[in-house]
């Protein structure tokens, strides 16, 4: 892909329609078989156990409840209002000012979720939100707060996908979560979007001593373009935060992903681990890993494998050190699949094709430390279901 | 002479731009195992991958017939579904795969007990780990001969089955073999195996009914496989070239 290319991928904000534009469901029951289909496939079940559930088309919330005590589930425009020390946490950890993206958003708002887990609830089911793009080329602005109070922990499941008619719009989705002493927020994040979809998460992550977040974001389907880079700050001694990856770009999808993460007291540790496809689209892994305090320890880990000529991956890690007395590293891979191991699969009788398929599914099986054994299943699962397109 | 179920005719095979075999021919009946000798670098394992198809050993003369048909240019897979299987010497790690899975693709539902084969051999545990991944050496033999035994092929490729294998699971390994080439039964058989060994152990509990010597890529001795083996200890590969010159090839 040129330079020129990749500028006309940019997306301009007058181009698309604003998203209050759109017509909302009034409630679930609402929405087609071939929404759910797409829907489940996204991840989003209200079959299976949670603790809450949030649904927001274009810039509707379509429902929002919660069935525990120690959880508050709100539409974030509630909080706001309800809440005056909010202003502590809106906008403290993405700056409003970052880029033209945060900036439209600040000055209107299409919703989000705000989501609280009270001091010492440990939440055993996951709340599940979907931010749904329901109506055709609108630009639909997101700004969702997370607050897992001390002692709290929180497994949150974001699905991300449009209705089945929608080929093109704007996703801008500013997201700051914050991890209170000895809390755990497991954030995960499933996008399936179309083939002429733009998405910008912003995402900002503050950790407080003993706190862990840990990251899983999916993407395995056609998508114009996404750019995400979350910065995530280790502020307390012993904080911890882990992002995984598992990205798979088709032809015509062009994914720029990564996430800082910033190291700012003693003993805090932190872990990248990508995993990307390139089916004939091109895939940048960022990895940042910065080291502001002494005894910590960082990784970063970036594997690609190229099925195609077409496309690219690229690599790029950084770590910055300022002490003497850290542990970083790196290790980063770029290749095809081994012809060793596809002739291996085939003298047990698989076909080239089978064996192909075999390998990249399980190059995409990351084991993510921390996450719990439900996610991961539904993460191999999406993999899974996806294999076909592989 | 019983029904042939694999002839090699005169196969010459080029590796990486060097010719290791120089025409080789041999024929495995239906029912019965041959035990392949020869120095390291003569060429064995390369005739087992020319057998399985890999396309790295490129036939360049001759032909290799699997039940009366002509396999030569067939892909391994291929020849995999027609009932020829290979037990790897160095099997690569598949990550993310499971063993179980692995199996489960072998087995292609073919009715065979996964779980109660691995119980059997004692290999269980492996079953939930990543195909090869962190196995030891002995562990690769069982995994690959686990494999193999799901799998549950006509003709079975071993390649030196025993080395690196400590004297008990020496006794699980052959065990393996036997079940896969129905060492046990007292009906005629109908599994054909080639093994290739240079201890002989191997050749105690799985008993060969020929064996071969190869040299510099082409097959000298043919004749009963112990005594071949008895006649290597005692006066080394050299003997066979004149051995051979004895029975005038056979
Ligand atoms: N992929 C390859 N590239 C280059 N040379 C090869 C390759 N495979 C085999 N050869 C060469 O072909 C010859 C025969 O090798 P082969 O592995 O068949 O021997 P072998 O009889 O199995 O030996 P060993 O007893 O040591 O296992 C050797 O000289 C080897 O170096
Ligand atoms: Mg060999």
């Amino acid at each position: 892909m040129s330079e020129k290319d990749r500028r006309s991928l940019e997306p301009k904000l007058e181009n698309f329609r604003p998203a209050k534009e759109g017509q909302a469901p009034r409630s679930l029951e609402e929405l087609s078989p071939e929404e759910w289909a797409h829907l489940k496939e996204a991840g989003f079940d209200t079959q299976i156990p949670k603790e809450g559930e949030f649904f927001q088309a274009d810039a509707h919330v379509v429902q929002c409840r919660s069935l525990p005590e120690g959880l508050e589930l709100m539409p974030v425009t509630e909080a706001l209002q309800r809440y005056d020390w909010i202003g502590d946490y809106w906008w403290k950890a993405v700056s409003a000012e970052k880029d033209v993206y945060t900036r439209a958003t600040a000055e209107d708002l299409d919703e989000g979720y705000f989501i609280r887990v009270l001091p010492g609830y440990r939440l055993v089911y996951p709340v599940t939100a979907c931010l749904y793009i329901r109506t055709p080329e609108v630009v639909q602005k997101v700004h969702n707060l997370v607050i897992v109070e001390e002692g709290a922990e929180l497994n949150l499941i974001t699905s991300c996908t449009t209705h089945p008619g929608v080929r093109s719009g704007f996703h801008i989705g500013v997201s700051e979560f914050y991890v209170k002493r000895n809390g755990k927020l497991t954030f995960t994040m499933i996008h399936e979007w179309a083939e002429e979809l733009h998405v910008r998460p912003r995402t900002g992550i503050i950790v407080e001593e003993g706190g862990t977040y840990v990251s899983t974001y999916v993407t395995l389907h056609q998508v114009a373009t996404v750019q995400s880079f979350p910065h995530c700050r280790l502020v307390g001694p012993g904080a911890r935060a882990t992002f995984g990856s598992v990205v798979v770009a088709p032809k015509g999808s062009l994914l720029d992903l990564g996430a800082q993460i910033s190291l700012e007291a003693p003993g805090t540790r932190a872990e990248i681990i990508s995993r990307s496809v390139s089916t004939g689209g091109e895939t940048i892994a960022r990895g940042h890993l910065i080291g502001k305090a002494p005894e910590i320890k960082a990784h970063l880990e970036c594997q690609g494998l190229m099925l195609s000529d077409e496309g690219a991956i690229k690599a790029i890690p950084q770590l910055d050190a300022y002490y003497a007395n850290v542990d970083m590293s790196h290790e980063a891979a770029v290749g095809k699949i081994a012809q060793e191991e596809i002739e291996y699969l085939m003298a047990r009788g698989l076909s080239e094709e089978e064996a192909t398929s075999l390998i990249v599914r399980g190059f995409l099986k990351v084991r993510i430390e921390g996450l719990p054994e439900t996610l991961q299943k539904r993460i191999d699962q999406a993999v899974e279901l996806a294999r076909a397109g592989l | 002479m019983k029904e042939p179920l694999l002839e090699v005719r005169d196969l010459w095979v080029e590796v990486e731009g060097k010719e290791v075999l120089k025409g080789v021919s041999l024929i495995i009946p239906k029912g019965e195992t041959h035990a392949l000798f020869g120095r390291n670098g003569s060429g064995k394992t390369t005739l087992l991958m020319t057998i399985m198809g890999f396309p790295s050993y490129r036939v360049k003369h001759g032909k290799i017939f699997f039940k009366g048909e002509d396999i030569t240019h067939l892909p391994p897979y291929e020849r995999a579904q027609r009932g020829i299987g290979i037990m790897f010497q160095r099997p690569p790690t598949i990550r993310g795969v499971k063993l179980r899975e692995m199996l489960s693709l072998c087995a292609k539902e073919n009715g065979v007990k996964i779980e109660e084969l691995a119980r059997e051999f004692g290999f269980e545990p492996f079953l939930d780990r990543d195909v090869n991944r962190g196995f030891s050496g002995g562990e690769l033999k069982k995994s690959e001969l686990l494999q193999l035994l799901v799998q549950d092929p006509d003709l079975a490729l071993i390649d030196e089955p025993e080395s690196g294998v400590d004297v008990e699971n020496l006794q699980v390994i052959s065990r393996m073999i036997r079940r896969l080439l129905q060492k046990d039964t007292h009906r005629p058989r109908t599994k054909s195996g080639l093994i290739i060994t240079h201890t002989g152990f191997i050749l105690q509990y799985v008993p060969a009914d020929l064996g071969y010597v190869m040299i510099e890529g082409q097959i000298y001795c043919r004749g009963n496989p112990l005594e071949i083996f008895e006649g290597i200890q005692k006066h080394g590969y050299e003997e066979c070239v004149s051995c051979l010159r004895r029975i005038g090839g056979a």
